[in-house]
């Protein structure tokens, strides 16, 4: 590798977030308990998988949510909490409380976008079993259909503690 | 002393003859007591023989016709009396409890006892028709005790027949050894063979080597004479096969040694190479077998293989070392081969009467029906795992013991001026290497797959610990298995001992200065208990870490399955499935065959009704010389049986032909 | 006493020095793939939040599922004692025998992999099997260039083979070194479970390997497999250095000394660990059937190396 390029990489930056505000108390607790870690099991309930995309944005080096000590985990039983996005349907009523089940206590809940928070535009569909606030308990929204990346990162912030 | 050995043969003659004839209730009990008598005379004499180092002798003219008894025990042959006789208890209380069907009758009572006699009497036989009778005496009554379950299981003939043949073959093969040997020395004591052996023809002395070879490897299970072991030992009872991988299988180590080093003193080069060869041919495909298997009994049987082709290999290494002028190392390898002999005697023991346990209490030995069997038969379970920790080397149990040692005997040949050594010691470590890491696998899979999970049929779900004698039998060798693996300095010596007798060697061994095991002479050093102590130590420090961290109760939840709605024991891995990998990496070697037939439906051939798979691998010694000698020799019995046609004009012309022939010779 | 003061010194900078390295390579790969990525001391705060977290267990696991953690830590820490990485004189340094050093790790990767069949499900399974089928093949690779290393110092006595290559700087750069260095690496690649065997940060259970054998675990639990995971390599990267590279360690117990040594080891590892995760990142990960493969070629390496060490001789 060059020197120009070796040195080049030590510069990089991300695009810069700002912190988030005073959260709820279940945020609160979370930030306090992580204290800079933060491992999320993401679980797509029925979503149209726009949010997705932004996540992927979320995690990729233009805002870089791991800097922050964020991470996506493949097992809930290392995670801290779920990341769920799409109302839920209800065929994956059953598969969210089961993974909402695997965290260790006390996990949290992330609802992103709007169709997790209250069914978006999905509404009434005769497959969708309801926003995720009824099928578990969620600690917070993420408003946005979809959410920006870098609103993303700055929810996840309040709940890591970063 | 002498006295002590007689006392061990009447009284197993004595169980003998009360399991023939007593009634059903008392039998066992009594036959039990009575062979346990035996034993335990015959682990005095052991013992006192290898402390001392006294030779106890005996002489009858009567018992048997032309040459009578002539028994003599000296250090080598009380280490494998010593350990038939501890292998021997531990199966007969595990027989008190046993639910036998096919080893409750008459018959087998009364072979049992006969047979556990003629392995603690086989060490000792002094000349050739005393061992011969012992050892012909061992495999009629081994065969009827294998075929003691014929009624229950319909492989169990099949087995048989194989394994009559081929010791039948393999005591023929010593046989003309040894009579090419005794009848050149003018006497069969096994002690006039080794004054006269030196001045044998080259010639006599390697035919005389190979035959007697071929017969004990056969009986040791090395390759390509091995077809016999996986099923006997895996259609046999428990303890019958406990005691036949355990105390029989030492027995051919113990021939081949007494004859290469304690009679005919060495031999060429070629001869060890030639042992190393066999050796390094049966460990790696013992352990392939066994890491492939999904019989629970037929995976300890190939790991019989294995092992013995690691002593094997050991062997072979002491002799290249004798025959290239390295005495010390030559010791250090047959102490590391005889090490491993006793310490595979302990935990292929105890890993035969857990898997007889398990076959009683569920009534299957097929991995892939068993599991959570850790939960239901805690201590069976634990002495599975005990037992096959030390098959797979690892440290704490003895088996790593043994295999360092091995390891360094075949590191410290190096570097060599002798081409042969140079190349012989790093394909042994290869060997070495390969079978440890594949004993490490073949023992997740068995205990994983049959001990840990969920379990995969009814009959395991209900399984439930077995009776006290039987945990009682197999639970005294896991505890020799770590106490050894901590301890070895505790029969260290008398190993070495034993391994001096019989060659000769004056030199230093491996010692044992305090818990730490020296080699002599070179700079090496192991010590196993200090690293056992380390491990224990951390691993409970850690757990009170542990303790101190964890914010509440462990919570007992249900397992992961990415959210499924229910998960089942179908969704386990099978012992096939965890085997498939390392299949499909060495499949040139395997060569399974897997068979798809699909039946259609009627309407349609486009439509598939059902499709089933066959998956099968068999031993490719089997296939590639077996089933074409088993082929030939039918065409052969064919082909005769059409030339006796009846006709009686053919008949006469056979008896002229033969006069002719007759008439033509003896001019 | 000062010799297990070292001791304890090597057992605290190993625990301490795995996530560190974790997070260093982490570190450098993410700035090859032009993001900035979590600070260096990431694995060290997860870890200090997992050992807080609840501890769950599936409900038909045995003891056996607890177990594995304690002593695929207690392994590492073992082995960390007695390896001679700070000074050729340690503790106990009669015992530190290579071939010891390995059949501790294996002890590691055993119980791991019964307890992952303990948990009872298909991740564990599969986990289990393929860790195990590497693991067994990386065996001969390891073993004889092992062998390799022992034959110049006639002994597998760790301290021996550093004191040999102390005395004979000439001897490292010989072909067998270098062929023996080449399977030590692969092998090492293998054990650790780093690309191309294995993807560390794969999400998708049928291409994991050794993270399959760990997704039941939690909380403390899952601290001490992590930290075992890390520790297992700083100790083979450490063992890697002192074995290849020795320069810098210390023969007896001067505290001076063992400064120095301590400083070299750090960099030494450092360097290993940052050259391995900048290799990492131009690498894909091999397709399972290919992993035999690659651990034969590194048989063949290490036959050579010992072919050579006795052409050579």
């Amino acid at each position: 590798m060059r020197l120009r390029t070796f040195l080049r990489h030590a510069r990089i930056r991300a695009v810069a977030v700002e912190p988030p505000g005073p959260g709820t108390p279940a945020v609160e607790e979370s930030a306090g308990r992580n204290r800079g870690s933060l491992q999320l099991r993401h679980v797509d309930a029925g979503s149209c998988n726009g949010c997705e995309l932004e996540i992927a944005s979320a995690f990729s080096p233009v805002y870089d949510a791991e800097r922050f000590g964020i991470r996506l985990e493949a097992s809930p039983r290392h995670c801290d909490g779920l990341l769920v996005t799409g109302p839920v349907t209800r065929n994956m009523a059953g598969p969210l409380r089961k993974t909402h089940a695997a965290v260790p206590a006390p996990g949290v809940v992330v609802a992103m976008g709007d169709c997790a928070r209250d069914c978006g535009v999905f509404l009434g569909a005769y497959g969708v079993e309801g926003a995720v606030g009824d099928v578990v308990p969620v600690d917070l929204e993420i408003p946005g259909c979809p959410p920006h990346p870098a609103a993303i990162v700055r929810a996840l912030r309040g709940l890591a503690g970063t | 002393m002498a006295a002590l050995l007689v006392v061990t043969a009447v009284v197993g003659l004595a169980a003998a003859v009360t399991g023939a004839a007593v009634g059903p209730r008392l039998r066992t009990p009594l036959l039990v007591g009575l062979t346990a008598t035996a034993c335990a005379t015959a682990f005095a004499v052991a013992a006192r023989v290898l402390a001392t180092g006294d030779v106890v002798r005996f002489h009858t003219d009567r018992l048997l016709p032309l040459a009578g008894v002539t028994l003599r025990l000296d250090r080598f042959g009380a280490l494998f009396v010593a350990v038939s006789a501890v292998v021997g208890v531990c199966a007969l209380v595990f027989r008190l409890g046993y639910d036998a069907h096919g080893l409750s009758s008459r018959t087998s009572s009364a072979v049992l006892p006969l047979f556990v006699t003629t392995l603690l009497l086989v060490p000792a036989a002094a000349d050739v028709t005393t061992f011969l009778f012992l050892w012909e005496s061992m495999a009629v009554t081994s065969l009827l005790l294998v075929l003691a379950d014929h009624r229950c299981r319909v492989e169990v003939p099949s087995a048989g027949q194989w394994y009559a043949v081929m010791t039948q073959a393999g005591a023929g093969a010593i046989l003309v050894g040894l009579v090419l040997l005794a009848t050149r020395s003018g006497g069969q004591s096994f002690t006039l063979m080794a004054a006269a052996a030196p001045h044998l023809g080259p010639w006599i002395r390697s035919a005389a080597f190979l035959l007697v070879v071929a017969g004990f490897a056969s009986k040791a299970g090395a390759v390509p004479l091995h077809v016999w072991l996986p099923r006997a030992h895996a259609e046999a009872s428990g303890p019958v096969s406990a005691l036949m991988s355990a105390a029989m299988v030492n027995l051919g180590i113990y021939g081949i040694v007494r004859v290469g080093f304690g009679i005919l003193r060495g031999g060429p080069t070629w001869w060890w190479l030639a042992l190393m060869a066999v050796g390094a041919l049966s460990a790696p495909f013992g352990s392939l077998h066994s890491a492939t298997s999904s019989d629970l009994k037929r995976l300890l049987a190939h790991s019989t293989t294995d092992n013995m082709g690691l002593v094997l290999l050991g062997v072979g290494a002491s002799g290249l070392f004798a025959s290239t002028g390295h005495p010390p190392l030559a010791l250090l390898a047959l102490v590391a081969a005889l090490l491993h002999v006793v310490f595979h005697a302990a935990f292929k023991g105890c890993l035969f009467l857990s898997a007889g346990s398990i076959q009683q209490a569920t009534g299957t030995r097929d991995l892939d029906a068993l599991g959570g069997l850790l939960y239901r038969m805690p201590v069976t379970g634990t002495i599975f795992l005990v037992g096959g920790a030390a098959l797979a080397a690892l440290p704490v149990f003895c088996g790593f013991v043994s295999e360092w040692l091995l390891l360094q005997s075949m590191l410290h040949g190096l570097p060599a001026t002798d081409p042969a050594v140079a190349v012989a010691m790093p394909i042994g470590v290869g060997v070495l290497a390969l079978t440890g890491g594949l004993a490490a696998f073949t023992f997740v899979k068995a205990a994983g797959i049959g001990l840990l999970g969920l379990p995969r049929t009814q009959a395991a779900a209900q399984a439930r610990e077995v009776r006290a004698s039987m945990s009682l039998g197999a639970g005294a060798l896991p505890g020799l298995c770590v106490i050894l693996g901590l301890a070895p300095f505790a029969i260290l010596p008398a190993v070495a001992g034993a391994a001096r007798t019989v060659t000769g060697i004056r030199a230093p061994g491996p010692l044992s200065r305090g818990w730490q095991l020296d080699l002599a002479g070179v700079h090496s050093v192991l010590a196993p208990g200090l690293l056992g102590a380390a491990l224990v130590l951390a691993v409970g420090a850690l757990a009170l870490v542990r303790r101190r961290l964890e914010p509440g109760p462990v919570r007992v939840v249900e397992a992961w399955g990415c959210g499924r709605e229910f998960q089942t024991a179908t969704m386990e891995y099978t012992a096939t499935s965890f085997g498939e990998p390392l299949t499909r990496v060495f499949d040139d070697v395997l060569q399974p065959s897997h068979d798809i037939d699909v039946s259609h439906v009627a309407e349609s051939r486009y439509y598939v009704e059902a499709a089933t798979v066959h998956l099968s691998l068999d031993d490719a010694f089997e296939r590639r010389l077996y089933d074409p000698a088993n082929r030939s020799l039918r065409w052969w019995g064919a082909a005769a049986r059409t030339v006796p046609n009846g006709s009686i004009h053919r008949y006469l012309a056979f008896g002229m032909v033969a006069l002719v022939l007759v008439l033509v010779v003896v001019a | 006493m000062a010799a297990a003061a070292i001791s304890l010194l090597q057992v605290i900078g190993v625990v301490s020095g795995g996530p560190l390295l974790v997070g260093l390579m982490r570190t450098v790969r993410c700035r090859r793939e032009g993001r900035v990525g979590p600070p260096v001391r990431q694995p060290l705060l997860d870890l200090r939040k997992l050992a807080r977290r609840q501890r769950m267990r599936p409900e038909h696991a045995s003891w056996i599922f607890p177990l594995a953690p304690l002593v695929l830590v207690a392994t590492t820490v073992a082995v960390a004692a007695v390896a001679p990485l700070l000074t050729t004189a340690p503790a106990m340094g009669g015992t530190s025998d290579l071939f010891a050093v390995v059949y501790l790790l294996l002890l590691g990767s055993v119980t791991l992999g019964l307890g992952a069949l303990d948990t009872g499900t298909a991740f564990g399974g599969m986990g289990a099997s393929r860790a195990l089928t590497i693991g067994a093949v990386a065996e001969p690779a390891l073993l004889v260039s092992i062998l390799a290393l022992s034959v110049p110092a006639h002994s597998s006595n760790l301290p021996a083979i550093i004191a040999t290559s102390l005395a004979h700087p000439l001897l490292l750069a010989t072909p067998q070194r270098l062929l023996a260095l080449a399977a030590f690496v692969i092998v090492v690649v293998a054990e650790c479970g780093r690309l191309p065997v294995d993807n560390p940060g794969t999400h998708l259970e049928l291409t994991m390997v050794h993270e399959a054998m760990v997704l039941e675990y939690s909380g403390t639990d899952l601290a001490l497999v992590r930290l075992g995971e890390s520790m297992r390599l700083v100790v083979l990267l450490a063992l890697l250095a002192v074995l290849f590279v020795p320069w810098g360690i210390a023969t007896g117990h001067g505290p001076v000394a063992q400064a120095v040594a301590l400083v070299t080891l750090v960099a030494k590892v450092a360097l290993l660990g940052t050259a391995l995760a900048a290799l990492e990142v131009a690498m894909a990960k091999l397709r399972l059937f290919r992993v035999p493969e690659l651990l034969a070629g590194g048989f063949v390496l290490s036959v050579l190396a010992v072919v050579s060490a006795l052409v050579l001789a």
